[in-house]
């Protein structure tokens, strides 16, 4: 069964990625709502950016963000400067570094929901007499919700199975960076296979049960707004 | 309970006056009309000449490069101010009826409702839900709705908001037949009972000569002209009255029945105008559509005809409108009707201007 620092791994590897959904959430719903918005002639270099990480091999996004959060890099030599320490190897820079690879996964889903939405709704809350923001959180987001629950499940489900940029940013530091995947990773290596199959088979199962509502959920509320 | 019946609007007695110009792609909407805030003024043209375009202008949904825009006495766009579409006072019915589809038949109803302040609040839920039939509908959802009924709940939110002024953009063209049949009464009875004025965007001529007092015609993005239905019906330099089934409209009221042989007097001001049936009340008004086709001309009143509706006229206006074809417009009391004769017959019976001739009316139309 469980070790005591494989329930330490397994609460760290929830918190994070409650937090980096959280936090992806928050920023991923307004940037989404304006890339599918905007019409600026530039838009799709920032839509490039954002999915660099579904692309990118993770070592070398963990590499950029090691420099990047390291005591010589520029966020790491301000933390210094204001006192505090290199965010690398830390809990805070694990979020940062999920938040970053876990982008796509949250952006994608939610910005293909806000489009197919379409203007219309939109404008018709407009001849009721409802302001843009008004407009925002009583139709786009409502309607929206397929999207939010992809985006949610996604960002979650894929901030708890990274690998490469933890071992990067985080190292393996056992109750402050060290999460499931890399302590499935520590077992193997220690020919522990038991205990990495009681991780591994938690992971799948999890993950199998997330994407099965998910899709459940999808497929009922497809079938609602197609019945027109 | 509100009395919306007495309820008199502001813009009552005003004016909506607009002049815009819009750049879209390949064409250009360059429209100004000036028309009375009261009743119903369709806006008609064939499709794709702008009219679409027109009324989301006046309710703020389009990107006008300048534009003018005065509705009663509230200024609702000139080259200073735009005052976006949640702030005008407006109605809007899309050509879908584009409900909220998370919410339902009484929460999409409530929207707009909610969002206008208690004062401005003139008509009632209740009075809306009972004119437009939706009380066995309310905690239905959207998808459960016939394309009637989306659009009857469409018509009665927009009306719930009680707007100053109700823009409706061809409400029925989504429907088929039997559906507009279903639609169009609770259209035309929300025009008599709450004095609210509508613009209508229709490429229907039937729709326009049932619903409409006012019209404002539109070609190729411009205005062409606007003014009272009945005058622009039968205005010789303007297409409608070139159209085959060219006809003029009259607004009657029931004055009586012949038991006898089932028949029901309509009056007029150019005098009364018999037709089959007798399913009206004595007072009702009702509107007549007098086809051109059908409509001859005599020197003297004949006794000895089929033709039951024959009354004084004076030609007004001749037009030529083919190698055998004139068309002639006539005032019967003051109100415009055409006819449709041959060049040899207008030579024959002499016609010109301000003569004093019958008109033989072979069929008409009951619109309401």
């Amino acid at each position: 069964m469980l070790n005591e620092s494989d329930l330490l791994a397994l609460g760290i590897t929830l918190k994070l990625a409650l937090l980096t959904t959280c936090i992806l959430l928050l920023i991923g719903t307004p940037l989404a709502w304006w890339l599918s918005k905007s019409r600026w002639k530039y838009k799709f270099l920032l839509e490039a950016i954002i999915a660099l990480p579904l692309v990118l091999p993770p070592t070398v996004l963990g590499f950029y963000l090691l420099l990047l959060l390291g005591p010589n890099g520029p966020l790491g030599g301000l933390m210094i400067a204001m006192g505090g320490r290199p965010l690398a190897f830390t809990f805070t820079g694990l979020v940062i570094g999920s938040v970053v690879y876990s982008m796509p996964f949250v952006i994608q889903p939610l910005q293909n929901a806000f489009s197919a939405i379409g203007s219309r709704p939109l404008e018709v809350a407009a001849t009721l007499r409802a302001s843009p923001l008004d407009r925002f959180f009583t139709i786009a987001i409502p309607l929206a919700r397929p999207g939010f629950l992809t985006a949610a499940v996604l960002g979650f489900a894929h901030t708890v199975g990274e690998f490469g940029v933890v071992l990067m940013i985080g190292g393996n530091i056992p109750g402050e960076t060290q999460v499931l995947s890399i302590a499935i990773y520590d077992h193997v290596e220690g020919l522990e296979y038991a205990h990495a199959h009681w991780l591994s088979g938690g992971l799948l199962l999890m993950s199998f049960l997330l994407l099965i509502a998910v899709y459940a959920f999808n497929r009922r509320s497809k079938v609602v707004s197609n019945g027109f | 309970m509100l009395s919306i019946v007495a309820l008199k609007w502001s813009a009552m007695d005003s004016k909506v006056t607009a002049n815009f110009r819009i750049q879209q792609d390949d064409f250009m909407l360059d429209s100004a009309f000036s028309i009375p805030a009261t009743g119903v003024t369709a806006l008609f043209g064939s499709s794709g000449c702008g009219k679409t375009t027109l009324l989301r202008a006046i309710a703020g949904l389009e990107n006008t490069q300048s534009g003018y825009l005065k509705v009663g006495d509230r200024v609702w766009q000139d080259d200073n101010s735009f005052v976006p579409p949640h702030l005008r006072s407006i109605g809007y019915v899309f050509q879908e009826s584009s409900l909220f589809e998370h919410m339902n038949v009484k929460r999409n109803l409530e929207y707009g409702l909610k969002r206008v302040a208690p004062v401005d609040q003139k008509v009632s839920l209740d009075r809306v839900i009972e004119l437009l039939g939706l009380g066995g509908l309310l905690l239905r959802k959207p998808e459960s709705l016939s394309g009637g009924e989306r659009q009857r709940v469409a018509i009665a939110r927009a009306l719930a908001v009680s707007p100053s002024l109700l823009l409706m953009d061809e409400p029925l063209a989504a429907l088929d037949h039997s559906r507009k049949q279903e639609v169009l009464p609770y259209i035309e009875s929300l025009h008599k009972e709450l004095e609210i004025p509508v613009i209508y965007v229709s490429h229907s001529l039937e729709e326009v000569a049932q619903l409409a007092d006012h019209l404002i015609l539109m070609e190729h993005g411009k205005v062409v002209d606007s003014g009272d239905i009945h005058d622009m019906f039968t205005r010789l330099d303007l297409p409608l009255a070139h159209e085959l089934d060219a006809s003029a409209i009259i607004n009657a009221t029931v004055t009586g029945f012949d038991e006898l042989y089932h028949l029901m007097f309509l009056q007029f001001a150019g005098g009364t105008i018999t037709v089959a049936g007798q399913n009206l009340n004595k007072g009702d008004a009702v509107r007549l559509r007098l086809v051109a086709r059908d409509v001859s001309l005599t020197l003297e009143h004949q006794s000895s005809t089929s033709i039951l509706n024959i009354f004084p006229v004076t030609v007004d206006e001749i037009l030529q409108t083919g190698p055998a074809q004139l068309i002639v417009r006539l005032m019967a009391g003051g109100v415009p009707m055409l006819s449709k004769i041959t060049r040899k017959s207008a030579s024959e019976l002499n016609l010109e201007p301000g003569k004093k001739v019958f008109a033989q009316v072979k069929s008409v139309a009951l619109l309401s």
